[in-house]
Order: structure tokens, then C-alpha cells, then sequence
């Protein structure tokens, strides 16, 4: 170990340090001086930007550098990745303060899991080997297991955590089982050593796609892709606003790294095998999503099965196996966690008198009570249903693209028709919005600063829609090699 | 004479056992616990048998990761547990209804 390995790892270092130090200063702190663990954490996941930006503008975007006996990879990938998880984690932090206050559970424990569960992201985006994936897999896990049952009187949350729980580590023990077979048939934990052992002539055929089935399950579960999207209606209703919010925002994006890690890096070879797995997989999830989020009247499990449809799209983006589809792929994760972080900070705010704003009825009249944020929600709303001009209609049509350059006519075809039965969905809370009248009278009050962050969020899923060329161009680049 | 396909035979048992265990059970959580433990220690056996018959260690030091997380799991599996049981006062597992749809 030299001290370059510490410089590459050194955004993961400072954050795991920040997030030990919130811990401890929270014993010396008294009820009403919380607020500094806010600027703390904060703090932390602003001054992690920069750090990581250090080395993006040294190396001019094109830098590949391994860590720790390879085990750790800094590539422009993961910069982008990881530079997009610290902003939405920050809009999270700012969204989720005033949720906590309101319902009293405003305590440093939020703020020390979620950092936590950051670092196994990190961990995740950056990992070279089998090892550091599941490592990284399980702090993420392990912190938002926690982070479900964080209202410890709620009979619902604690449903959702325990079933969350089982099904999640259910979920880890196939991928173990998967890396298992694929490090007997190889040899090595190492990804790039595990793909240079797959393209040689004396691997073990069978030993090999019995592992990638393995993996393919247990990534699907982590993803939340039909049929294995069990858990995340639950634990989206189950957990509080604030926690979901996290949950639903920034784990996908480093559930996204690991199957490229796993797929391209690890078992590029084999991508006969696993593309059709996949395309199942996310057909699957495009229509169930889509037809059983129309069903719902909680607008929180509205959202879970509209999740489990955006999930499909991701994974048809790796379909095809081109970098057209990664790149598709890694824009849309990134553009459905803006989407996503705004249209929960919505039910925050919507949140009165200890009661959460999860029914549909709640977002009646929303327009006549405060237009500005009926228009930021309106935003979101047409732009997860792809509405052109609006950031989510590049995402989806960057995706069917690569499907339809890559010849899979059918799956590009099932994709658009069911965005369009979304729609629907989509467009009902619009209208709910907008021409029903309100059912209640009750004042929307917001901090300066969650109000700032929701204008902030929805100007960038309109503003991101109309200058859509860097941010596409960016995750273009990262898979140009 | 022991071979490598016995002990992987051994670990797939294992794991099996422990995923009808998790889908059969209708009683109670613990055992759901118990399971996930089990699954684990399957493929314990399995990295543990490669390491052997490929002569690396690299297995064998992932069996000490995998062991010290199924420690930590085990932990925060049982104190969501207690707290299910402080609001429910019941850890059945098919009492576990409130949330569908």
C-alpha cells in the first residue's frame, strides 16, 4: 500500500471519517443545537465533491487508475456517478430535514445511516473485484435495512423493514452463491482477471452461466425488476417520506454501476447468455409497472410501481451490450433520481399535522393552493411519463435507440406502448392537480431552503430537457473506450 | 476419496434447504433468520472447496468478509425484529399483512 492508493480512495476516506465524527459529536450535542449535524453532513457531502472533482479536472475526464491489489477503480464512470450521488444526496438532506422536524424525528441517526449507506455506494460505483461488490452491497444494505425501521412506533414501518430485510438478503445470498460458481470457474475475484478468464478457451461453460443465472437473480432483486420487485411497493409505503425519498433516489445508482461491473466487466463474454435473460427481465418490468401503478391509490406505491417500470428501462439499456446502451442506461438512472428526489420532496411537503400527504386525494387542488409548486410537480409528472422537451422523454428515447440500433425491434416496440398506458397514471395527478378543487384549506409553508432545492430540482428536470447536450455527452464518454 | 463435486453438491443442499426453508415457512421469523444464516454458510462451503481445489486463497479471506457481515446482519435482522414485535406483539410471519396492493 503506497500513499496513491489513499489519494485515489480519498472521497470514500473523508466520508467515512465525517460520517464516525456525526456519530460522536451528536453525544456532546444538546436537543436544540441538532441542526449543526444538517451543516455537518451537509458539509460533508459538498467538501466529497470536490475531492472527487480534483482528480476529474487533473486527469481531463480519461483517467483509469486501480487501488488497493486492484480492488478499487477510479474511471470517468464512476467520477460522474459519484459527483450526481453527492447532489442528490445534498437535495435529499435538505428535503428530509424538514420532513423530520415536522414528525419529531429529527435525530442524528438519519444523517449517520444515510452517510453510511453512501459509502457503500461509493464503494459499489468504485469496485474492481467480486469482494469490494459485496462488501459495498451489504453497508448500503445493512444502512437502509436501518433506515426502513427509522420510526420505531410505526407498526407499518417495521413491516416494511423486516420484509425488506428478508428479501434483501435472500437477494445477497443468490448474488454469494452466483460469484461463488463464477470465482470457481475462474479462479479469481478479480473483474478484470474474471473477464480475461471467461474470453480465454479452457473456461468451464456450465459452471459459468449456472453462476451468471445466479447473479442475474440477485441483481434483479437489488434493482427491484419483475418478478422479483416484491418488496419495494412495501417498503415504499411502509417507510417514512423522508427515508423512502433516500431509498428510492440514490441506491439505484450504484445498483446500476454493479451490473455493469458484473455484466460488461466481469462476464462481457458471455453477453449471449445474459441479454436475453435481461430482456425478459425488463419487458417484464415495464409492463407490470406500468399496468399495476394505475391501480393504485397511494401515491407512494404509485411511485414504487412506476420505479419498477423505470428499472426495466435501465436494464433494456444494457440489452444490447453497446456503449450507446450503457451511456443510455447510466443518463437515464441518473435523470429518474432527479425525478424521483422532486416528486417525494412534493409529498414532503404536501405532509401536515403529523399526517403524510400519501394519498392521491391529497395533491387535489394542489394548483389553487400554490401554483409554483403544482408546476414543479406537473414538471416531474410529464417528464417521468417522457413528454418531449422534458429531461425524462431523452432518457427513454436515448434507451430505445440503442435497443432499436442494436435490431431488438420488439422490445423497443413493447417499451413505447407501455410508456403510453404510463402516461395515464401520470397525467391523473395532473389533472388532480389542476382541475379538481382542494379538500383541504391548510396553507403550504416551507423552509427558504427546501424551497429553494424543490424550485432548484424542478427547474433541472426542464432546464436538463431543453439543454439536454453536456450532461447526454457525458455519459457518452464514459463508455466511448 | 472426497472431490471437489462432493463438497459443491454439499454447499447446493444447503442452499437449497435454506430457500425452501425461507418460502415454506409460515410460522415465524426467526426461522426466516435462521435461513438467510444458512444460505450464507452454503456458500461459505462453496468458496471454501474452489479455494481448496484451485489452490488460491482468495476464497478463504472472502469466507472471513462473508462470515463478519452475516454477524452484522444477524444483528440488525434481530433488532428490527424486536421492534416488529414491540408494535405488533406477534412475529408470525403471516400476520405480516398490513402493507399490499
Amino acid at each position: 500500500m503506497n500513499v496513491s492508493n489513499i489519494l485515489l480512495a480519498a472521497p470514500e476516506i473523508w466520508v467515512f471519517t465525517m460520517a464516525c465524527v456525526i456519530l460522536l459529536v451528536d453525544l456532546f450535542l444538546r436537543e436544540e443545537r441538532r441542526g449543526i449535524i444538517q451543516l455537518l453532513a451537509m458539509a460533508t457531502v459538498i467538501f466529497a465533491g470536490f475531492i472527487t472533482m480534483r482528480a476529474e479536472y487533473v486527469h481531463d475526464g480519461t483517467f483509469i487508475a486501480t487501488a488497493f491489489n486492484d480492488s478499487f477503480l477510479r474511471d470517468p464512470m464512476g467520477d460522474v456517478l459519484k459527483l450526481f450521488t453527492y447532489f442528490i444526496v445534498a437535495l435529499v438532506f435538505v428535503y428530509a430535514k424538514s420532513y423530520l422536524r415536522q414528525f419529531n424525528m429529527f435525530r442524528a441517526d438519519f444523517y449517520t445511516l444515510s452517510l453510511f449507506a453512501l459509502l457503500g455506494i461509493m464503494l459499489l460505483i468504485s469496485a474492481n473485484s467480486l469482494l469490494m461488490i459485496y462488501l459495498g452491497l451489504e453497508l448500503t444494505s445493512l444502512s437502509t435495512y436501518a433506515l426502513v425501521a427509522y420510526d420505531r412506533d410505526s407498526s407499518r414501518g417495521s413491516e416494511a423493514a423486516m420484509k425488506y430485510f428478508v428479501l434483501g438478503s435472500m437477494a445477497s445470498g443468490m448474488l454469494l452463491y452466483g460469484m461463488s460458481m463464477i470465482y470457481g470457474a475462474t479462479g479469481s475475484l478479480n473483474l478484470d482477471a474474471i473477464g480475461a478468464a471467461v474470453s480465454s478457451d479452457k473456461r468451464d461453460d456450465l459452471v459459468l452461466v449456472f453462476g451468471l443465472a445466479f447473479l442475474v437473480v440477485g441483481l434483479a432483486f437489488k434493482l427491484g425488476v419483475v418478478p422479483f420487485h416484491m418488496w419495494i411497493p412495501d417498503v415504499y409505503e411502509g417507510a417514512p417520506a423522508g427515508v423512502t425519498l433516500f431509498i428510492a433516489a440514490v441506491p439505484k445508482m450504484a445498483a446500476f454501476a454493479m451490473a455493469f461491473r458484473l455484466l460488461q466487466t466481469g462476464l462481457g463474454e458471455l453477453h449471449a447468455d445474459w441479454q436475453q435473460m435481461l430482456a425478459v427481465l425488463s419487458v417484464l418490468s415495464i409492463v407490470l409497472g406500468n399496468v399495476a401503478a394505475i391501480a393504485q391509490t397511494n401515491i407512494k406505491r404509485m411511485l414504487a410501481y412506476s420505479t419498477i417500470s423505470h428499472m426495466g428501462f435501465i436494464l433494456l439499456g444494457f440489452a444490447p451490450g453497446t456503449g450507446a446502451g450503457y451511456g443510455a442506461s447510466m443518463y437515464y438512472v441518473m435523470v429518474y433520481s432527479l425525478m424521483t428526489a422532486a416528486a417525494f420532496a412534493t409529498i414532503i411537503l404536501l405532509s401536515s399535522r403529523g399526517v403524510e400527504a400519501e394519498h392521491l386525494d391529497d395533491f387535489k387542488g394542489l394548483n389553487q393552493r400554490n401554483s409554483w409548486y403544482a408546476a414543479v410537480m406537473a414538471m416531474v409528472m410529464f417528464s417521468m411519463a417522457g413528454v418531449p422537451v422534458f429531461v425524462g422523454f431523452f432518457a427513454k428515447w436515448l434507451v430505445i435507440q440503442a435497443t432499436l440500433e442494436a435490431g431488438m425491434l420488439w422490445l423497443a416496440v413493447v417499451a413505447v406502448v407501455f410508456s403510453v398506458v404510463g402516461a395515464f397514471y401520470y397525467l391523473r395527478v395532473v389533472k388532480l392537480m389542476y382541475f379538481d378543487d382542494p379538500e383541504t384549506e391548510v396553507p403550504i409553508s416551507a423552509t427558504l431552503d427546501f424551497s429553494l432545492a424543490l424550485s432548484l430540482n424542478g427547474v433541472l428536470v426542464i432546464g436538463l430537457g431543453i439543454f439536454s447536450g453536456p450532461l447526454i455527452a457525458v455519459c457518452m464518454r464514459s463508455f466511448a473506450a | 476419496m472426497l472431490t471437489l463435486a462432493h463438497f459443491l453438491t454439499l454447499g447446493a443442499i444447503l442452499f437449497c434447504l435454506s430457500v425452501a426453508g425461507i418460502f415454506l415457512n409460515r410460522k415465524n421469523v426467526i426461522i426466516l433468520l435462521m435461513c438467510i444464516e444458512l444460505m450464507l454458510l452454503a456458500v461459505n462451503m462453496n468458496f471454501v472447496a474452489f479455494a481448496r481445489f484451485l489452490g488460491s486463497l482468495d476464497g478463504q479471506i472472502f469466507v472471513f468478509f462473508i462470515l463478519t457481515v452475516a454477524a452484522a446482519e444477524a444483528a440488525i435482522g434481530l433488532a428490527i425484529l424486536v421492534v416488529l414485535f414491540r408494535n405488533r406483539g406477534t412475529i408470525n410471519v403471516t400476520d405480516l399483512d398490513e402493507l399490499k396492493g
